[in-house]
């Protein structure tokens, strides 16, 4: 998309440069070295005008990327479902969408094999998919932004362990027998990754900009001390137990039942609309503390507000599908190289391509070596994080 | 103080009737104190220590003193970045304090000295921003709220004004210190405030840019009644360009006046500890500052 904005740029637009010289004589009264220009200099020819360069986002451009991603996320979409342990042909998946939409219920006893695995494994564990990489990446996306570090990310900075360990609580305390949204474990969820994000706040506000590396310190220390308070819980757990929290804390997704995925719809909507209130904001909040002040932002208020968002999400996704990392990292440093960075652009898109990323990712974890499964947290971490070291070694410039 | 708050109830809101305001000083700073809160110890110094001045409508003030004499803080102050710990700062008639973080923005155009970014926003995407104060939001649909045709051309003119509108496709991230230093300003300008407060705006711009800019200020100035607060270490740029000059030393006014009033060698002299030449500028008749030279400060 950049490379095609560029090759639309003129190649050298005139600008009229009034002399000052030339129109200053040797002589001039005192205080008045200004030359006051002719208003027509002033104005762009509109042909050449910043929005004829392609220079900033505009309503078609936002329209036609996001338009092309949710084609994309729907044509990703028909490829999982094809894709598992038996693959289903997509002229069959079509018939059993059409079926279902015709019988207008989709719990209806039908003893079709396809429809059953396509419509109560893989259909909701795709949308869980997409819905928790949507998230992960929207929360990056606002991290980035707020901490002005393009490393930042609720897995990195430990707000998903900390969330982890909310929802391990949470499950200890008898809160659900199930990692489902059903129950209450979003509520310990987010209040764990408030816990951390509060800590990681704290560690930002008291430098004008964070340094990466403390940052990143930050995010070890977190990470080391919920992890071992998570290993106490595990330990004390009945076996069985504990081994369903070891799969689920390396980050997996199950098939839901309906229900609890609207459960989990419903509380990620409202964080997520929250979130995506706030993209002008995000924009002028990265622009740093002291210009978002000078444009009118109070930056206290705003930040607050945004990390209440991004701990709400985060404890809502983790657990529900536990600690899936890189993602909120991988897709925005991605989707910025392509959108640019104007957040009105940047968050959505990156919420589209995170949730196809998931669902390509969780794809790949139940085919791989099928029948058994992976846990596509591995997959994620295997894929983001030799990124992360690329960015931390080769692009030091763009990390200040 | 009761014909303050009449005054302000009879405005409204800030952009109201121009003819009350202009009976004030663009800002009236009246005994400010200020100094970085430390943890315990009530012995460190002020960073600015009882400043009291005036700055009228229209006219282009120029701050400058020796490093760590409390410019940048006080630029910093008067753009309520800092809160001053004692004192009273009145933007035009207005207690600076008291006033909303946006209307001081629709009011006060920043140009900060730090310009590195972070993230390749392009540079008009950059300068649309400085219309963001202006623009109303909706509470839950301020999310996209596209720019006005009407912003678009502020900030094309803001782009004209400080020459980069070739620049316009290009990522912030990208351009050299000047060039950035170039998009600020025009950031600024786009907000359309009464008054600009501009850290070293020339610090990194060439000649020519370095000309443009001022005569840019000083055009504003002329044709809109801009206030201008400059911060400088360029003595000559601020006698050419500043209509009076505040000269800082730890953080007291150690004088304010007219150009010829304040670069006088032994003012200077006394507060940069080190020898300088003053004479008239050929073109201007206004002061010049001129470093002795090898031969002289040997001598020293």
């Amino acid at each position: 998309m950049r490379s095609i904005r560029k090759r639309s740029v003129p190649v050298k637009v005139p600008v009229v440069h009034e002399d000052p010289l030339k129109q200053t004589p040797a002589t001039v009264p005192s205080g008045s070295c200004a030359e006051v220009l002719p208003d027509e200099s002033r104005r762009v020819d509109p042909a050449r005008g910043i929005v004829a360069q392609g220079a900033i986002l505009t309503n078609s451009r936002w329209m036609t990327t996001l338009g092309i991603l949710a084609l994309t996320a729907i044509a990703v979409s028909f490829v999982c479902l094809h894709f598992g342990a038996q693959p289903i042909a997509y002229g069959e998946i079509l018939r059993v969408f059409v079926d279902a939409v015709n019988r207008k219920e989709i719990d209806g006893g039908t003893s079709d094999v396809a429809t059953t695995i396509l419509l109560h494994v893989r259909l909701p564990r795709m949308l869980l998919g997409f819905l928790v990489g949507c998230s992960l990446a929207t929360v990056g996306v606002a991290l980035q932004a707020l901490l002005r570090n393009p490393l930042a990310d609720s897995y990195v900075l430990g707000v998903s362990s900390g969330a982890a360990l909310g929802a391990a609580v949470g499950v200890l305390l008898g809160a659900g027998t199930t990692f489902l949204a059903e129950t209450a474990l979003p509520a310990y969820g987010f209040a764990g990754g408030l816990l951390a994000l509060v800590v990681v706040y704290r560690m930002a506000a008291s430098y004008e900009q964070l340094p990466i590396h403390s940052l990143l310190l930050t995010g070890v220390i977190l990470n080391a001390i919920f992890s071992a308070l998570i290993m106490f819980i595990t330990s004390i757990l009945e076996p069985n137990r504990s081994y369903g929290m070891m799969a689920w804390l390396m980050g997996t997704l199950t098939a839901p039942t309906y229900g609890g995925l609207a459960g989990l719809a419903v509380y990620l909507s409202i964080g997520l609309f929250l979130l995506f209130s706030q993209m002008r904001v995000l924009n002028i909040l990265a622009l740093g503390e002291d210009s978002a002040r000078t444009l009118g932002i109070d930056t206290e208020k705003a930040k607050r507000f945004i990390f209440v968002l991004t701990a709400l999400v985060t404890g809502a996704v983790v657990s529900v599908s536990g600690m899936i990392g890189f993602i909120g990292m991988v897709v925005p440093h991605a989707v910025r190289l392509v959108t640019g960075a104007d957040h009105r652009l940047l968050l959505p898109a990156s919420a589209l391509v995170g949730g196809t990323f998931l669902m390509g990712a969780d794809t790949i974890a139940r085919t791989l070596i099928s029948p058994a499964e992976i846990p596509v947290g591995i997959i994620t971490a295997l894929a983001g994080g030799p990124f992360f070291v690329y960015l931390l070694l080769w692009r030091k410039d763009r990390l200040a | 103080m009761s014909e303050l708050s009449d005054s302000r109830s009879k405005q409204g809101s800030f952009a109201g009737s121009v003819g009350v305001i202009e009976s004030y000083p663009a800002y009236d700073v009246q005994a400010v104190r200020f100094r970085y809160q430390s943890k315990g110890s009530d012995a460190i110094r002020w960073i600015l220590d009882d400043v009291s001045f005036s700055v009228q409508a229209g006219e282009v003030l120029g701050v400058v003193g020796p490093n760590g004499s409390g410019k940048t803080s006080l630029l910093k102050v008067l753009a309520r970045l800092l809160r001053p710990v004692q004192g009273r700062i009145d933007l035009f008639g207005q207690e600076l304090a008291a006033m909303a973080q946006q209307e001081v923005a629709c009011a006060v155009g920043v140009v900060p000295q730090d310009t590195q970014q972070l993230f390749p926003f392009t540079v008009a995407e950059t300068v649309l921003m400085g219309r963001f104060p202006h623009r109303p939001r909706g509470r839950w649909t301020g999310g996209i709220g596209w720019e006005s045709r009407e912003d678009v051309a502020i900030a094309e003119e803001a782009m004209m004004t400080v020459d980069i509108v070739h620049l316009a496709h290009r990522a912030v991230t990208d351009l050299s210190g000047g060039e950035r230093q170039r998009a600020m300003i025009a950031r600024a300008l786009a907000q359309r405030t009464r008054v600009l407060l501009l850290d070293e705006p020339t610090a990194f711009l060439d000649l020519q840019h370095q000309v443009e800019i001022c005569s840019v200020l000083v055009r504003l100035k002329e044709e809109n009644r801009l206030t201008v607060v400059l911060v400088s270490h360029d003595l000559n740029l601020v006698s050419q360009y500043c209509d009076r000059i505040l000269l800082l030393d730890h953080g007291q006014v150690v004088r304010l006046g007219r150009p010829e009033e304040v670069i006088e060698p032994e003012v200077l002299e006394s507060v940069y500890r080190c020898r300088v030449l003053v004479d008239r500028h050929p073109g201007t008749g206004l002061p010049r500052v001129t470093l002795p030279g090898r031969s002289l400060s040997g001598g020293m």
